[in-house]
């Protein structure tokens, strides 16, 4: 009996232990499986992700060139149409080479409040993981390669301020240092982790600035108030005609960079998700209901609605909607545009024929107000409707804007606004002035009478013997 | 020999010049000019900025001619090229001193 019982313990051991390890198997089956399902989604997004991130970066870069080139080219004289496109072009080259060797690093590496550290210096361990930080799920040579487009378009913009007159030596000479000095600092501070101003990332005054209303557009449009006021009035300024040499560039330029502004913002999402959609549609309600106010003044004032007051309209539109474009509805973004359409008209025509300053070609009037506007706008129409990213201690989504009830972000906002014009006015004096000591920023009288063209680089932009 | 200049409308000159080959008159030279007389310009507006745009586009149609054809001539010319508006143009007579063709040196109205 004893004997018997112990057989069939061990035949029940036996089925037992076999069916446990069968188990024991198949959980780990599925685990495998899981694991593999879980990977292959997550490169999947990745794929998604890192290709939509691709195409932003390339459209971005097509609002310098030629974009920004064909819109500034057209607008100044024959004599300097070349000039004014180099300066959109060199900043191409010139600053992805500092970007390379230490614009990023100082713009996204952990630093201090104010400016990156060095870890990323020469793009050092900058490859194919994600900084989680940042963008989780495309690599961070695809984070950087974005954000350098929007180093290179920044000083470019500038470049409609001093536009006919600038020493092309003095011009890069500037240029270098105006984006080591202020771009990298400014960008640091609104995105980069620990940034003073960052509201993603642990920055102490939380300022939204979704694609860079503050780091792009305030900072270049506040320089070139400076450069303009600095460098004085082109020769024959109010006595000769200095009409826009042809508009049909301008209109191409234009348009141009319409599209190239939904990279610029929808881009912005750093993922092909609902909010680059939301991103994508509030840029385009925003630029449509700016040329549409741009015109409507104009056409009161004027007598007549002009293509190039569309074009400066759509522009402005597009300047204002930046920072709000992931935070704001629809018909929110279109207030925003509209009002920036009217603003940017008062700007360019009353204000500045009331001071007489000579911004060339409106860089201040349109990106400096347009950008503050957008800016302390973004405070009044954000709302976590649109982005509920940001998360209060207990992981409840934080209210963001005054229509949400928080009326303390247009401070926010407003500080941001201060800081950005502040970092500009000092940073650009400063440059100029130290720039002016080294080779002397302003072109002789004769090189500007015969047009930078010829006297700069030593072309013209119109052969009509050849 | 006579040289007209007709500084006419732009948009006048196929006219003028099929007018001209159909009485046989066929050798001219055209430029493109800016000018104005009476006829007031425009006010054009450039982000605020205004300018009066006094000189506006002209063809100026140049051909010398025998003096007994000058008449003809000047008469297709006012015909084919009048609206009746102001800025029609203006048609200049003078006196050619010689004519050379320089292929074969032909001189005189032989060259015309």
């Amino acid at each position: 009996m004893p004997r018997r019982m112990s057989t069939l313990a061990c035949a029940v051991f036996a089925v037992l232990s076999s069916s446990l390890s069968w188990a024991q198997s198949a959980t780990a089956a599925t685990d495998a499986r899981l694991a593999a399902v879980e990977s292959a989604v997550k490169s999947a997004q990745s794929a998604g992700d890192n290709a939509w991130m691709l195409v932003s970066a390339a459209l971005v870069l097509m609002m310098t060139g030629p974009g920004l080139a064909l819109f500034y080219g057209g607008l100044v004289r024959r004599k300097n149409v070349l000039s004014t496109m180099m300066h959109s072009f060199i900043l191409m080259a010139v600053v992805t080479v500092i970007w390379a060797i230490y614009g990023y690093s100082l713009a996204f590496g952990d630093g201090n409040s104010f400016i990156g550290g060095l870890q990323y210096f020469f793009l050092n361990h900058v490859g194919a993981a994600p900084n989680p930080d940042y963008a989780a799920t495309i690599p961070q040579q695809t984070y950087m390669i974005y954000q350098l487009m929007f180093a290179i378009i920044t000083p470019a913009l500038i470049s409609g301020a001093y536009a006919e007159r600038m020493k092309f030596s003095a011009m890069l000479i500037f240029t270098v240092l105006w984006t080591t000095i202020v771009y990298f600092p400014m960008a640091h501070m609104v995105w980069g982790k620990g940034g003073l101003l960052n509201a993603a990332l642990g920055g102490r005054i939380p300022c939204f600035d979704f694609a860079g209303g503050t780091v792009v557009h305030i900072t270049s449009g506040v320089s070139a108030l400076v450069c303009a006021l600095y460098l004085g009035k082109r020769r024959g300024y109010g006595t000769e005609p200095m009409k826009p040499h042809s508009l049909t560039y301008s209109f191409i330029g234009a348009c141009l960079l319409w599209v190239g502004w939904f990279g610029f913002n929808a881009g912005s999402a750093l993922a092909a998700s609902p909010l680059a959609t939301s991103a994508f549609v509030a840029t385009h309600f925003g630029a449509a209901a700016a040329a549409l106010g741009w015109l409507l003044a104009e056409w009161v004032h004027n007598g007549k609605p002009s293509m190039l007051g569309g074009i400066s309209g759509c522009v402005a539109g597009l300047v204002a909607i930046t920072p709000a474009s992931g935070f704001v509805k629809p018909f929110p973004a279109m207030v925003i545009g509209f009002a920036a359409g009217l603003l940017c008209f008062f700007m360019v025509t009353a204000v500045k024929a009331r001071f007489g300053y000579d911004d060339s070609l409106d860089a201040f009037g349109v990106h400096g107000m347009g950008g503050t506007l957008g800016a302390l706008l973004t405070g009044v129409f954000a709302t976590s409707e649109v982005n509920d990213s940001f998360k209060d201690a207990a992981g409840k989504t934080m209210a963001l804007g005054l229509v949400d009830g928080h009326a303390g972000q247009v401070l926010s906002q407003a500080v941001g606004v201060l800081i950005s014009w502040a970092l500009a006015i000092v940073g650009s004096l400063v440059i100029l002035k130290v720039t002016d000591l080294l080779v002397g920023v302003r072109a002789t009288f004769e090189d500007e009478e015969e047009g930078l063209d010829i006297s700069m680089h030593g072309e013209e932009g119109y052969n009509f013997e050849a | 020999m006579k040289k007209i200049e007709a500084i006419i409308q732009p948009h006048k000159l196929e006219d003028v010049k099929a007018a001209l080959t159909a009485i046989g008159i066929e050798g001219m030279t055209i430029s493109e000019v800016r000018g104005h007389g009476r006829q007031k310009g425009h006010k054009e507006v450039y982000r605020g900025m205004e300018y009066q745009v006094d000189l506006l586009p002209k063809v100026k149609v140049e051909m010398v001619i025998s003096v007994a054809r000058l008449d003809e001539a000047i008469q297709t010319i006012l015909k084919a090229a009048r609206t009746g508006k102001i800025g029609d143009g203006k048609i200049f007579v003078s006196d050619v001193q010689e004519a050379i063709r320089i292929r074969n040196e032909d001189r005189g109205e032989g060259a015309l």
